[in-house]
């Protein structure tokens, strides 16, 4: 097992190169460079670009730039922004736990709607609640986040008059859990969660809902819940301890391969709700041409999605003994 | 005793026939089965047909008639005078109108031709690109598989809408409305090409693996004649579900961008971008106006789905339950 997971880390390292080879070179491609975008709405005279690159160490062939940076993130160090000059390291460790918590309240969120839901569907096969939730699954699939995110806000301010949070009532969960969770879950009031980790959280819950219900149904047909059956043990027991332990295990994989669309759905809901997260700096970012802070985000999303399909496939071969790497 | 090929009619006395296997029919009795069999994936087979309707004949005119048939207004046709702005439904603007005047309903018609542009383009790309790459690298194991497995690793690393982000401002950051939207269709389809490929490489092997694989190749059968007839054959279904699925997935990948300020710009009626981010002012006053293109998308989007599913079941039971 150690092997197989030291040989996939190995692996990992071409794969983020080219991740840092693809965001670096395309980020300088982006017309309309840095210089203009600092410069404002003033023509840019060729003394003030030239001022300009050499401050930021633009001036510098492009190669020996990328080897710069990738040697100051080898040692954690991801730069200045070129936009306020202030280390990325300082703006991360703001907004990387705002948008990891977001996300995995999100996770959590789809986990806790899905896995009843799912799982009721497929006790009930072909019943009219089954096709209930059916419907409602691929309807979570279609409906896009960012118009319920708009919906709800548009409501919101109509029924209970107030608006959309400011990034100022925002604290971090260690400094003030309760105005934290107030943020993300219920930022229009108690009883009405539909904050920003409920709108991305119910994004996910439909795949994860056909999944539950697909897995349960195959579940239930095995031997061993026949037998459970069998041996007249009530429907809660062969549920719970015989049926869904088994058919929770694929899900885990699917909500490890969800990684990639949680985090890109934080750039459409942190920047809706204006939660001060990565995502929303990520948009602000690409707009403004920080190089640096687009590079160091994209970079990192790709460790993000890198570790947790190699999580999967380790927590997988963990929960199910049937599954041996070589 | 060894029967030779000749023998066998004249041993058979009687003229063989074939019964015609239950489930081949006419195409539309084999429709009716699908309807009454999947009732769900006809109603999305339905509303894929009516957006399909409304995208092609949203402006064709009928009998010489100088009105087109379906829009009641041009998509960036402004009623001006002062009460036919922010109008609620109304007979005339069934969806009302929006704060330029314009007749939202004829709005939302366009925008189903934009969404179906993309859509079915970048579809047309995503197939031929997974079947393509999918069988190539899941017969050939070897370098090619390698190389393609990795260059698909990094793409998927970066979550897609980064990804859309970034190559449509490094590409499309200056262009007009048709550049900008052939763009959106190469870069859309190529990032749900890679998630594609996986699957259609995956069905490649296993077909891969069959014996008459191995057959074919013991009588001498070049590659790319074992390609040809014999994976490409059963590979295709899983591209025609994969097509049906990805194509709602195009839609919304178009309207998540032009919603984010980087897709199709106005006056273009996208859906996405009649929901754009700056408007929510605009909405908070006027609530009905982020309903409608919202409800476009959501309602194109389920029918797709609710076809691929169908479909799914029909023709490869084996894909039940991915995704």
């Amino acid at each position: 097992m150690r092997q197989y997971i030291l040989k996939r880390l190995l692996l990992a390292v071409p794969t983020l190169i080219g991740v840092s080879l693809i965001v670096f070179f395309m980020v300088r491609l982006i017309p309309g460079g840095v210089v203009q975008q600092i410069a404002g709405d003033t023509p840019v005279t060729p003394e003030f670009r030239e001022q300009v690159e050499r401050d930021l160490g633009l001036d510098k062939p492009a190669y020996e730039q990328y080897f710069v940076w990738l040697g100051g993130v080898a040692h954690g160090d991801f730069g200045r922004s070129l936009r306020d000059r202030q280390p990325i390291d300082n703006r991360l460790r703001n907004t990387l736990p705002t948008t990891l918590e977001m996300a995995l309240l999100a996770i959590i969120i789809s986990l806790l709607i899905a896995v009843p839901v799912g799982m009721i569907s497929a006790m009930r096969q072909d019943s009219i609640l089954d096709y209930l939730a059916r419907t409602v699954a691929i309807g979570f699939l279609a409906i896009p986040s960012f118009w319920l995110g708009t919906m709800i806000i548009v409501y919101a301010s109509l029924w209970f008059t107030k608006a959309t949070p400011v990034p100022q009532q925002y604290a971090q969960i260690w400094e003030d859990p309760y105005a934290n969770l107030k943020f993300l879950l219920f930022p229009f009031g108690y009883f009405v969660p539909v904050g920003p980790a409920v709108v991305l959280g119910v994004g996910l819950s439909g795949t994860v809902m056909r999944l539950m219900r697909t897995q349960m149904l195959e579940v239930l047909r095995q031997d061993y819940v026949r037998t459970a059956w069998a041996k007249g043990l009530r429907e809660r027991n062969v549920v719970l301890r015989h049926a869904v332990k088994n058919a929770l295990i694929p899900v885990i994989t699917v909500v490890g391969l969800q990684v990639p669309i949680v985090v890109g759905g934080s750039v459409i809901i942190e920047s809706l709700y204006n939660v001060p997260g990565m995502g929303q700096w990520f948009f602000q970012a690409v707009g403004f041409r920080d190089y640096t802070a687009v590079q160091a985000i994209a970079l990192l999303t790709a460790v993000a999605v890198v570790l947790s399909n190699l999580a999967v496939d380790v927590a997988y071969a963990y929960l199910d003994p049937r599954i041996r790497y070589s | 005793m060894q029967q030779t090929a000749a023998e066998v009619p004249i041993l058979a006395q009687e003229p063989i026939t074939f019964e015609r296997p239950t489930g081949t029919g006419s195409v539309l009795h084999n429709l009716w089965r699908f309807c009454r069999r999947k009732p769900m994936g006809a109603v999305g087979g339905l509303i894929v047909l009516v957006m399909l309707f409304a995208a092609v004949f949203v402006d064709a005119k009928v009998f010489g008639s100088s009105e087109p048939l379906l829009a009641p207004s041009g998509y960036n046709e402004q009623h001006i005078r002062r009460a036919e702005i922010n109008q609620g439904p109304s007979l005339s603007h069934p969806m009302g109108t929006d704060e330029l005047g314009r007749d939202i309903f004829s709005r939302i018609l366009y925008g189903a031709r934009i969404s179906a542009v993309i859509g079915y383009s970048s579809v047309a790309i995503i197939v031929v690109v997974s079947l393509l790459l999918g069988t190539f690298s899941g017969y050939f194991s070897g370098w090619v598989d390698t190389l393609t497995q990795r260059v698909i690793d990094v793409i998927l690393s970066i979550p897609p809408i980064v990804l859309l982000i970034f190559s449509l401002s490094v590409f499309a950051g200056r262009s007009g409305p048709y550049v900008r939207m052939f763009w959106i269709i190469v870069i859309v389809g190529i990032i749900v090409s890679a998630q594609s490929v996986r699957v259609v490489r995956g069905a490649a092997i296993a077909v891969s693996n069959n014996q008459y694989i191995d057959a074919a190749k013991t009588i001498g059968a070049s590659n790319a004649r074992i390609i040809l007839r014999h994976i490409l054959p059963n590979v295709v279904p899983v591209a025609i579900v994969l097509a049906t699925v990805n194509l709602g997935t195009a839609i919304l990948a178009e309207a998540a961008i032009s919603f984010l300020g980087y897709g199709i710009p106005p006056p273009f009626p996208s859906w996405g971008g009649m929901l754009n981010l700056s408007g929510s002012s605009q909405f908070r006053a006027e609530p009905l106006q982020a309903l409608w293109p919202g409800l476009a998308i959501a309602l194109s989007v389920f029918g797709f789905n609710m076809l691929g599913d169908a479909l799914r079941d029909v023709l490869d039971p084996r894909l039940r339950g991915s995704r």
